[in-house]
């Protein structure tokens, strides 16, 4: 009797060494990776009390029918669990706590889609080995990630605000625009210009034409074109990509034939430097310093570039106009530029500019969409918050649908 | 013609646009060629435009030394050295290695051009010195909260700022954490909004001045 408490304080402190051989992993199965491009296969079973970091499970594979079996992944059997954010509630491959291993082709064990294999699970600790039923599983690539159909879904309905915005824009066409200091000193630019009789100087940055700022950059050249075509003022343009200049070509023609000056368009108003970063940099500047422009305007994206361009600009004594979505590039244009578009101004000047109707409808679009998403950002922050005090993940049936799942 | 000038673009970038937007929606292989096949045709075409980009250079230069206007000289250099870099290259079979030994077209490259590119790169330390002593002139308050921010930053960002006022790290840090990414992140938040509106406008046909002017409806 009296060692009875002894037994009981060493199956106590000793618990794992009266545990007993590991158990066969409960729930075990096989199969083909959700939402993905294929080749990989996704295993999954059930949690046991019982998982620590001394027990490790191996993953053994190989083709069906089963030939030899192939070590292909080991880890301690209390990881690999999934956990909150690996999955939108409506995609989950397996339960929350459950484990799951994603298994990617690979040299040492290439998958191959449509070919059937086999998997099963080895549980090791200490001496001790227990086999897993064998399962099978084939993979194969999906057509649409199911994970991203929240995306779709904003996706569709910013389109649907969007074409609302526009429709009621030609309804009625008096939309109050907040007035942008930037685009208002534009016509003071091109007078200044004009009344000094130098040049005009228009950069598009440094994007090609499959970004989406050189675009906005060359719709604003549009109508910098139109006013100066007015003003019968001089624009040079020097380009990094010939496509962009093939498309700013197009553009300022255009420009001219609707000022109805096309007698005053020059056919070397846009113009090809290099498309190398410092040789067009350095090129750019000798323009600055030898014309003296007197109004320089960086529309686009830009990179270590924009400082050498804007200070030279600014020691030439030109008005500075710059508008960029490169954030990283903002501080130099602010310093060195009388005034600076940033971020989305670069977007919303075309519509400013023009005061079409359609155009300025989409920026109550996009404003109805940013009120939206704020909105969600101070809810989803609150119940975030309110999750984690309250050890509950019941919100994340809400915060899961606005989650970037990959 | 008005055909070709304007509904032709308009259907190929509203098929593309959103072929595009819902590849990004389609894991399966077919939707990856696809793009990766895009990207081949794009750098072809990129390869032809070139050519318009060279004879826009020629143009420029031809006509500044035909005119001698101020500077011409300087149109002569660069069209020898274009002849020069162009002969030394066929020479070379467009290899800046051939054997592991640097070839001629190697040396030109890494003897002209790269200390002229890292000649151009290192002027920016001045051009930074320059614009922030402008920047950081004490002339309002919102100035003097920048300039006592820049000064923090500058110290916590040094080592020997950090070792001789050890409080300034963390308070880079929050600045930079808090208030920095803050701002990033609504920058980019409507960045992103009026990109993707711009993308949605080009799309759907609404946006058509890249195409030359004419009217936006």
């Amino acid at each position: 009797m009296i060692f009875a408490p002894l037994v009981f304080f060493l199956l106590l402190i000793g618990g794992p060494a009266f545990a007993g051989p590991p158990a066969s992993p409960d729930g075990f199965r096989v199969f083909d990776t959700p939402n993905d491009a294929g080749k990989s296969l996704s295993l999954v079973w059930k949690a046991s009390p019982s998982d620590s970091k001394d027990r490790t499970v191996q993953v053994w594979a190989a083709e069906f029918p089963p030939a030899v079996f192939k070590k292909v992944a080991e880890f301690p059997s209390n990881t690999r669990y999934v956990r909150i954010g690996d999955f939108p509630w409506w995609a989950q491959p397996a339960g929350k706590g459950d484990h799951y291993v994603k298994l990617p082709s690979s040299q040492a064990f290439p998958i191959e889609d449509g070919k059937p294999y086999t998997v099963k699970l080895l549980t090791h600790e200490g001496t001790q080995d227990v086999w897993s039923e064998a399962a099978e599983g084939v993979s194969a690539p999906n057509y649409f990630n199911l994970a991203q159909v929240n995306n779709l879904v904003f996706v569709l309905a910013f389109t649907g605000v969007l074409l609302g915005s526009i429709a009621a824009a030609r309804r009625n066409p008096h939309i109050y625009l907040r007035r942008i200091a930037g685009l208002d000193a534009v016509e003071e630019a091109i007078g200044r210009s004009t009344e000094m009789g130098r040049p005009i100087l228009y950069l598009t940055g440094s994007g090609g034409m499959s970004d989406v700022s050189t675009i906005a950059a060359t719709v604003i050249l549009g109508q910098v074109a139109k006013k100066v075509a007015h003003y019968e003022t001089t624009l040079k343009v020097p380009h990094r990509d010939p496509i962009v200049m093939a498309v700013c070509q197009e553009i300022v023609k255009e420009a001219y034939v609707e000022a109805g000056r096309p007698d005053a368009f020059k056919e070397d108003t846009n113009f090809f430097i290099t498309d190398d970063q410092f040789s067009y940099t350095a090129a750019v500047d000798g323009i600055m310093l030898r014309e003296k422009p007197a109004a320089n305007f960086f529309m686009g994206s830009y990179f270590a570039e924009s400082l050498l361009l804007t200070e030279t600009g600014a020691g030439t004594g030109a008005i500075q106009i710059a508008g960029t979505d490169s954030d990283h590039q903002l501080p130099f244009f602010v310093t060195t530029c009388d005034y600076t578009l940033i971020g989305e101004e670069l977007y919303a000047a075309s519509a400013y500019l023009s005061r079409e109707p359609v155009l300025v409808g989409t920026l109550r679009g996009q404003d109805f969409s940013k009120a939206f998403i704020m909105g969600v950002m101070v809810i989803g922050t609150a119940l975030a918050t309110a999750g984690v005090m309250l050890q509950t993940d019941a919100f994340n049936y809400f915060l899961d649908l606005f989650r970037d799942f990959k | 013609m008005i055909f070709l000038k304007r509904q032709l673009p308009l259907a190929i970038t509203f098929v593309m646009g959103v072929a595009f937007a819902l590849q990004y929606y389609i894991p399966h292989p077919v939707s990856e060629e696809a793009i990766t096949k895009v990207s081949d045709w794009m750098k072809i075409i990129s390869g032809f435009a070139l050519v318009l980009g060279i004879a826009s250079v020629f143009h420029v230069h031809a006509v500044k030394i035909r005119r001698q206007a101020p500077g011409w000289g300087y149109s002569g250099v660069l069209f020898a050295a274009i002849a020069i870099t162009m002969a030394v290259g066929f020479w070379s079979g467009g290899e800046s290695k051939a054997d592991g030994a640097q070839t001629a077209f190697g040396w030109l490259y890494d003897y002209t051009m790269v200390p002229l590119q890292g000649t151009m790169f290192s002027i920016l330390a001045f051009f930074i010195a320059s614009a922030a002593y402008r920047a950081f002139r004490a002339r309002s308050p919102e100035a003097s909260v920048l300039l006592v921010s820049a000064v923090v930053v500058m110290m916590g960002r040094v080592p020997l700022g950090q070792f001789l006022v050890p409080w300034t790290w963390n308070v880079t840090q929050w600045l930079l954490n808090v208030l920095n990414s803050a701002v990033r992140r609504a920058i980019l938040i409507g960045v992103s909004m009026g990109s993707v509106g711009l993308s949605l406008k080009i799309i759907l046909g609404k946006e058509r001045s890249y195409l030359g002017g004419g009217k936006d409806q």
